[in-house]
């Protein structure tokens, strides 16, 4: 019989405890959700996990709140189900455009919101095969010695490239980590560094149990731009988020993925509230976005067209909500 | 040694057992264990669509799941479409309106166009288009593979 993935055990735990607990003691452990996007990379000899704790088992990630006090998603919540849930796409549409946005259908019915958000970062050098990766000496990332995006670099500069994550950042989301100790809130920003290997700032053991959305949250959009427009990682992502009071600009947010090794909260764009959105604004906007993402050669896809489009995804995305 | 279990779970509405190892994939189980080789594999993973199969109803990549996580779930494959030697309406659509060529793509086709007309009775091109939307072909160019699903939608409806 072909065996195509290398050897490891799989636990599947009934609570969020006992996972943490199987990931603090296990130094080869990683946490599996939907796995289309672990599963690619083991198969590519990345990773050689010893175990994969399964958190299908455990019921309370699976579910979906939206109460009083705003939503409480659960990270085992699949992409298919969040794209179809009524209460979210009331309260918060642009979660389904971007959920829907994600891969393919098969994608969307095993992969999840947990496993999005902790989405391994990604390079043209990276996701390849182990011949492929091996013939060419590996990469800092993962078994080599030098990043071949940036040769003088000490740190990986591969690409964070979920979809939901700058949705749910204008948003002002907050993650629910949960370690073998308990559990904590986070700012979603803090779940991040920039650092295309260390991406996730968890400690060992840790993993995020639940997003968590404000009850009030501003008109939002969310638009990627890909090579394939039916399945495609985005070259740049964007969401931006706009409340209009009269013909000033009430409030105003925007966030990037696909561009840096983390998606993020463009900054000094709050500056610009209180202001009409004139053309010189939607320049500054742009000018921002433009200052502030650093695409790297990690797609095929040069760095200065990513930097482009995120800028003009922006300025279209603020008119468009300005509009109304 | 790797590590094995017994898994139980329900294929193409009958109900198995078998000894499987905790690294083996659902695709592997399905081709080399249970003997249903309709299932293809078309990519080195979770790319090209080939190897989808319904979970409980919904497609999935069986290229990239791990037959260690379908404990207890209802598995369809492309085998399970055909009623007593008859191919189901989707099959003969397929066949007829020349939606296969070299047919490596048509199991994974299939089984997700499957999935689409369980919800949708009668989808819309756009609708049918986002449902393959993670199923490649390099053959027909698509459009005689959307032609079948509206022809066999239209069949089932009829
Ligand atoms: C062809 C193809 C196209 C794709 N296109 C897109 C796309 O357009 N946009 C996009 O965003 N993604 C895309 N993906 C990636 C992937 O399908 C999705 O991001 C999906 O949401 C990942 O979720 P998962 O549950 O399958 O994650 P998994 O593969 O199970 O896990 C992903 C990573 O997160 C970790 N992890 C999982 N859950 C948790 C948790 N709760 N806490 C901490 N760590 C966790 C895992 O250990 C792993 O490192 C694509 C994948 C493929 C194969
Ligand atoms: S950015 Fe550099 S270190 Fe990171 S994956 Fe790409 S080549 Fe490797
Ligand atoms: S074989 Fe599964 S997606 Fe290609
Ligand atoms: S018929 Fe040959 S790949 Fe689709």
């Amino acid at each position: 019989m072909t065996e195509v993935l290398p050897e490891f055990r799989v636990v599947r735990p009934a609570t969020a405890q006992e996972a943490a607990a199987a990931h603090r003691d296990n130094e080869g452990a990683r946490y599996l959700a939907g796995g289309t996007d672990l599963i690619p990379n083991v198969r590519r000899g990345i990773g050689d996990p010893d175990l994969l704790i399964d958190l299908g088992g455990i019921a309370d990630l699976k579910k979906i709140e939206v109460g009083a006090n705003g939503a409480r998603i659960g990270a085992g919540v699949t992409l298919a189900h969040l794209a179809k849930n009524a209460q979210i796409a009331a309260a918060y549409p642009a979660v389904i455009t971007a959920a829907k946005s994600i891969a393919g259908p098969g994608h969307r019915a095993a992969g999840t919101v947990g496993g999005n958000v902790c989405l391994d970062t990604r390079c043209v050098f990276y996701n390849q095969s182990q011949w492929w990766r091996e013939s060419n000496n590996f990469c800092l990332k993962y078994k080599g010695d030098t990043c071949h995006v940036a040769p003088k670099s000490t740190y990986c500069h591969a690409a964070y490239s979920g979809d939901l994550a700058p949705v749910l950042l204008v948003m002002g989301a907050q993650v629910e980590v949960t370690g073998p100790e308990g559990s904590r809130t986070i700012a979603l920003p803090d779940l991040y560094g920039e650092d295309g290997q260390n991406y996730l700032a968890l400690k060992r053991g840790e993993f995020v149990t639940a997003v968590l959305l404000p009850k009030d949250v501003l008109p939002t959009v969310y638009e990627k731009m890909r090579v394939r427009g039916a399945i495609d990682f985005p070259l740049a992502g964007v969401a931006v988020a706009l409340r209009r009071d009269g013909d000033k600009i009430g409030d105003l947010k925007v966030a990037v993925t696909g561009t840096n090794s983390r998606p993020f909260i463009v900054e000094g764009i709050e500056e610009l509230v209180g202001g009409p959105l004139s053309d010189e604004v939607l320049d500054k906007i742009g000018d921002l976005v433009q200052k502030q993402v650093s695409p790297m050669r990690t797609t095929l896809v040069a760095p200065f067209g990513r930097r482009r489009i995120a800028a003009a995804l922006a300025r279209r995305q603020a008119s468009a909500l300005f509009a109304g | 040694m790797t590590h094995k279990r017994v898994l139980s779970l329900t294929l193409n509405g009958k109900n198995r057992q078998d000894l499987v190892p905790d690294n083996m994939l659902l695709v592997e189980y399905l081709r080399e264990v249970t003997g249903n080789t309709g299932t293809k594999q078309g990519c080195d993973g979770g790319e090209c669509g080939a190897c989808t199969v319904l979970i409980d109803g919904e497609p999935h990549l069986s290229c990239i799941t791990l037959a260690a996580t379908v404990e207890g779930r209802k598995i369809e494959t492309i085998e399970s479409l055909a009623v007593n030697g008859r191919m189901s309406a989707l099959q003969r659509a397929f066949h007829e309106k020349l939606g296969t060529q070299c047919g490596y793509c048509t199991p994974g086709m299939i089984m997700a166009s499957e999935a689409l007309l369980r919800t949708e009775k009668k989808p819309s091109k756009d609708t049918i288009r986002t449902a393959l939307g993670g199923n490649i072909c390099r053959c027909t160019g698509y459009v005689k593979i959307i032609e079948a699903v509206e022809t066999a939608a239209e069949e089932v409806a009829s």
